[in-house]
């Protein structure tokens, strides 16, 4: 683990009209980490995510990436800092192909200034992208245009442009909803290869069993505050977590 | 027995796909078709026609460049109800560079298309951040305000306008510079919004939030897209000024803003080539129909619903679809 | 001289109200620009006089039969047509402005031009507020005016349609699963719409004559004051009219008639310049649209 954190979030809050949807989260992200932030439904865990990534503004407190402050920036700067994410409902441009779908993120400015300011074939980086998460080549499953392509392909093509763009952190909105045992075990071995790459990836799950599989670190909330931030085993024995997932007894 | 309706690609475009099209004429010739028709036409039609209809096919071209014009916006995810805005303001452009600095209409008309697309740029760039409905308002609103500023403060002219302008030197050079034009421009922008730079102007009308997400600066590309539309239809107007000599409040009147709209529904959106079929359709009826005065564009309103409603793909999707494929009764196999 | 101009800045004020809280309001309600709202305004002034002149009823009841057909309008618009093309920008504002762009036009091309296409006036009397004239007219149009706020607000805050009404406006998804009917209460906001754009030109033309391009200039007016006040905001509308009313009345009288229009178009300019959405707007900026 290296000594700066790759991401710091201090007392991030977010109140719309009436309702505090996050109440000032604080937690640090180190390089290599795989962070699983969970919680029951409305508990504030994608509001966080749209906060850290820029859809929403904060209405206080701050996002420090690398050491910048991140925390009013504009989506598209902070994507181009390094930091991408997947959304929960994937909304692919569904009367194009799998593979031309990549096209838009491939033409991102990130993408060309890594690439040393080429742009080279966007179509052969994209069939190769697409191949690694899994579609299947010889099926040319990538051709296939996006509205015939089931869930699973979905959460990968999602997944694919979010590779795209080679960032240092990545964040997965519910990655594993609405997916079957085989498709999810299909996916975290990508997830793990991520990982091995030097990736630092945060993800949001409700599938609690195959997140503490791979995840090192895990963060509850509840009610838009954080009530656990450890292992995955120390959190799932902790008082608070069970009461806010069951209820308690009164 | 259940029937359905099965629509298969028509033989011979099978036979043309890829490399195909090289066996023999008949494939060729098909493919060739839609691309060569349109490009002799616009060649030829200057020589065929008498100089009434001549002039029919100048407006014809401006037409379907704001035709053009707006469909680049309209395939961005920007609707422009203001034409008349980008044409007006090239118009007044070249007047003004005519009357008042003396330059020649080889010069007015480039640059008035660049300041007029520059300008209108600036005119429309803050509400690119907000719904699309006020963009669609305040292009509205803008060209019809700009005509009432004109008669009432009577700068460049008022209610004249500037009169006695340059022309170009000859007849033919002005019909066959606005033939190129839309020709360079149809088969541009077809091959612009197809490109890579195009999937990112649709994927903003489609879904702007999953280009935001892709780290694209969506607003610049917004600007790009308004620009290009906006030179467009500057060119147009700025050309109109040298055809007329004459430049007044009526360039930004609202039959600027209708009829390309009315092109593109009828003609359908999406192609541009739909768009200069439009024009081709309309304007040449509107000069057949003048004879009913002002009914004429209570027929344009009913147009536009009807195909706005109706036939939202448009004539041309229409042709091409039936150029490539045949439909048939198929009996539904359990 | 100041206090004539105030008076009548007030008078331009509530006129510019009236002519926009229709258009505000379907907007506000269903997200539906309805851009054929000059036309129906117009068509509303000519359906009173033709039943008045044509059909000899007294004024009165052709107002109000006028007013509950130009709402009907509205409604049987919706129905049929832009139900049809619901929730696809592009073509609901064409849709609209096709229609109204063919009833302006179709009453131009009858020939309804003219001075004796005038609708009369209540009362043919002048008051004196200080050592102003102000006819009566005017006066009934500001009454109608407040009259017609305060009823409104009654109306969004008491009835269960009018709190049907601001639970689509504020989120729609949420008012859908309380089993509120989307499309009944669009086509309601519609007809609601025109049936306000009937009642301005009511009180309204009767200063003047019936003309087409008046159709043009209410959506003008309509547009402009939204901008700048903020689309969908009652608020907004109110406050709008109150500063382009008296921009406008105080640029008449100090400085010249042909500037009134500038001065709405500079509004217009700097409210895009300082703050887009209008100043009561609450469009959220694209990247708060998740």
């Amino acid at each position: 683990m290296s000594e700066t954190p790759l991401l710091e979030v201090r007392e991030l809050s977010k109140s719309f009209g009436g309702v505090q949807a996050v109440n000032r989260i604080s937690f640090d992200l180190h390089k290599g980490d795989l962070l699983g932030i969970i919680g029951p439904n409305g508990s504030g865990k994608t509001t966080t995510v749209n906060l850290i990534s820029g859809f929403v503004k904060a209405s206080s407190g701050k996002v420090l990436f690398k050491g910048r402050d991140i925390t009013s920036m504009a989506p598209y700067k902070i994507v181009r800092l390094g930091i991408a994410r997947t959304f929960q409902m994937v909304k692919p441009f569904y009367q194009l192909p799998a593979y031309k779908n990549m096209i838009i993120p491939l033409y991102s400015p990130r993408v060309k200034a890594l690439a040393g300011g080429k742009y080279g074939d966007r179509n052969a980086v994209a069939l190769d992208l697409l191949e690694e998460v899994g579609f299947e080549r010889d099926n040319q499953v990538a051709y296939k245009v996006a509205s015939v392509l089931p869930q699973g392909y979905l959460k990968r093509l999602e997944l694919a442009k979010a590779i795209s763009l080679q960032p240092d952190i990545m964040i997965l909105d519910e990655l594993f909803s609405g997916l079957s045992l085989a498709e999810v075990a299909s996916i975290v071995p990508i997830i793990e290869k991520l990982l091995s790459e030097g990736k630092t990836i945060i993800m949001i799950e409700h599938r609690l069993k195959e997140l503490f599989r791979i995840a090192n670190r895990v963060i509850v909330l509840n009610f838009g505050e954080k009530i656990a931030d450890g292992a995955a085993k120390d959190v799932m024995e902790s008082e608070a977590v069970k009461e806010a997932y069951l209820g308690s007894e009164e | 027995m259940n029937k359905r309706k099965e629509r298969i690609d028509r033989g011979i475009k099978v036979r043309s796909e890829d490399i195909f099209a090289l066996s023999s004429w008949r494939e060729m010739l098909y493919l060739a078709a839609p691309r060569l028709i349109p490009v002799a036409a616009f060649i030829v039609l200057p020589l065929l026609l008498g100089p009434y209809w001549q002039r029919v096919l100048l407006s014809v071209a401006v037409f379907a460049l704001l035709a053009i014009s707006w469909d680049i916006l309209a395939q961005t995810g920007m609707v422009s109800l203001g034409q008349a805005l980008f044409f007006g303001m090239g118009a007044y452009c070249s007047a003004i560079l005519n009357h008042y600095f003396g330059l020649s209409p080889f010069l007015t008309i480039p640059v008035a298309a660049v300041l007029g697309g520059v300008i209108c740029t600036l005119l429309l760039m803050p509400v690119l951040r907000l719904r699309g409905v006020y963009f669609t308002m305040v292009t509205l609103i803008i060209p019809l305000m700009l005509e009432r500023v004109i008669e009432a403060t009577k700068i460049f002219g008022g209610t004249e306008g500037i009169s006695g302008l340059a022309v170009l030197p000859s007849k033919w050079l002005e019909l066959y510079i606005l033939m190129a034009a839309l020709t360079a421009a149809l088969f541009g922008f077809r091959r612009m919004m197809t490109s890579d730079y195009g999937l990112v102007l649709t994927g903003i009308k489609d879904n702007d939030r999953s280009v935001m997400n892709a780290g694209i600066n969506i607003y610049w590309f917004k600007i790009q897209a308004l620009f290009i539309a906006g030179s467009v239809g500057a060119f147009a107007g700025a050309m109109m000024t040298h055809v007329y000599r004459f430049v007044g409040m009526p360039v930004f009147a609202l039959d600027y803003s209708i009829l390309p709209i009315a092109a593109v529904m009828v003609g359908g959106p999406g192609s541009f080539a739909g768009a200069v079929l439009g024009a081709f359709i309309l304007v040449p009826l509107s000069e057949a129909l003048r004879a009913l005065g002002g009914l004429r564009i209570v027929f344009y309103g009913v147009f536009l619903v009807i195909f706005v409603v109706g036939l939202p793909e448009g004539i041309f999707h229409f042709i091409s679809r039936k150029y490539s494929q045949f439909e048939r009764w198929a009996e539904v196999d359990k | 001289m100041l206090l004539g101009t105030i008076i009548y800045a007030v008078i331009n004020s509530v006129i510019l109200i009236l002519m926009s809280i229709g258009f505000n309001l379907t907007f506000g309600i269903s997200g539906i620009s309805n851009f054929a709202y000059g036309a129906l305004y117009i068509l509303a002034a000519f359906v009173t006089w033709m039943l008045i002149q044509l059909v000899g009823l007294p004024y009165l009841a052709s107002a109000l039969i006028s007013i509950l057909f130009t709402a009907f309008i509205g409604a049987l618009m919706y129905r049929f047509i832009l139900m049809r093309v619901r929730g696809q920008v592009l073509s609901e504002v064409i849709a609209t402005f096709g229609i109204g762009l063919a009833i302006l036009e179709f009453f131009r091309y009858l020939g309804f031009v003219g001075v004796e296409y005038a609708l009369p006036v209540f009362i043919d009397e002048s008051f004196m507020i200080g050592d102003v004239y102000v006819d009566a007219q005017r006066i009934l149009i500001v009454a109608a005016g407040i009259v017609l706020v305060i009823l409104l607000w009654l109306f969004v805050h008491y009835t269960s349609t009018g709190l049907a009404f601001r639970g689509i406006a504020q989120d729609e998804r949420t008012a859908l699963t309380f089993g509120m009917d989307s499309d009944r209460i669009a086509t309601l906001s519609v007809s609601l719409g025109a049936g306000l754009a009937a009642i301005a030109a009511t009180v309204i033309i009767p200063l003047g004559t019936i003309s087409v391009s008046q159709g043009y200039d209410v959506l003008i007016n309509a547009l402009a004051v939204s901008i700048i006040g903020g689309l969908g905001s009652t608020g907004g509308v109110i406050v709008a009219s109150l500063v382009v009313g008296f921009a406008q009345r105080f640029t008449d009288t100090y400085i010249g008639s042909h500037w009134t229009m500038i001065v709405s178009l500079v509004a217009i300019l700097l409210v895009l310049v300082i703050k887009p959405s209008g100043l009561y707007g609450k469009q959220k900026e694209l990247e708060e649209r998740i």
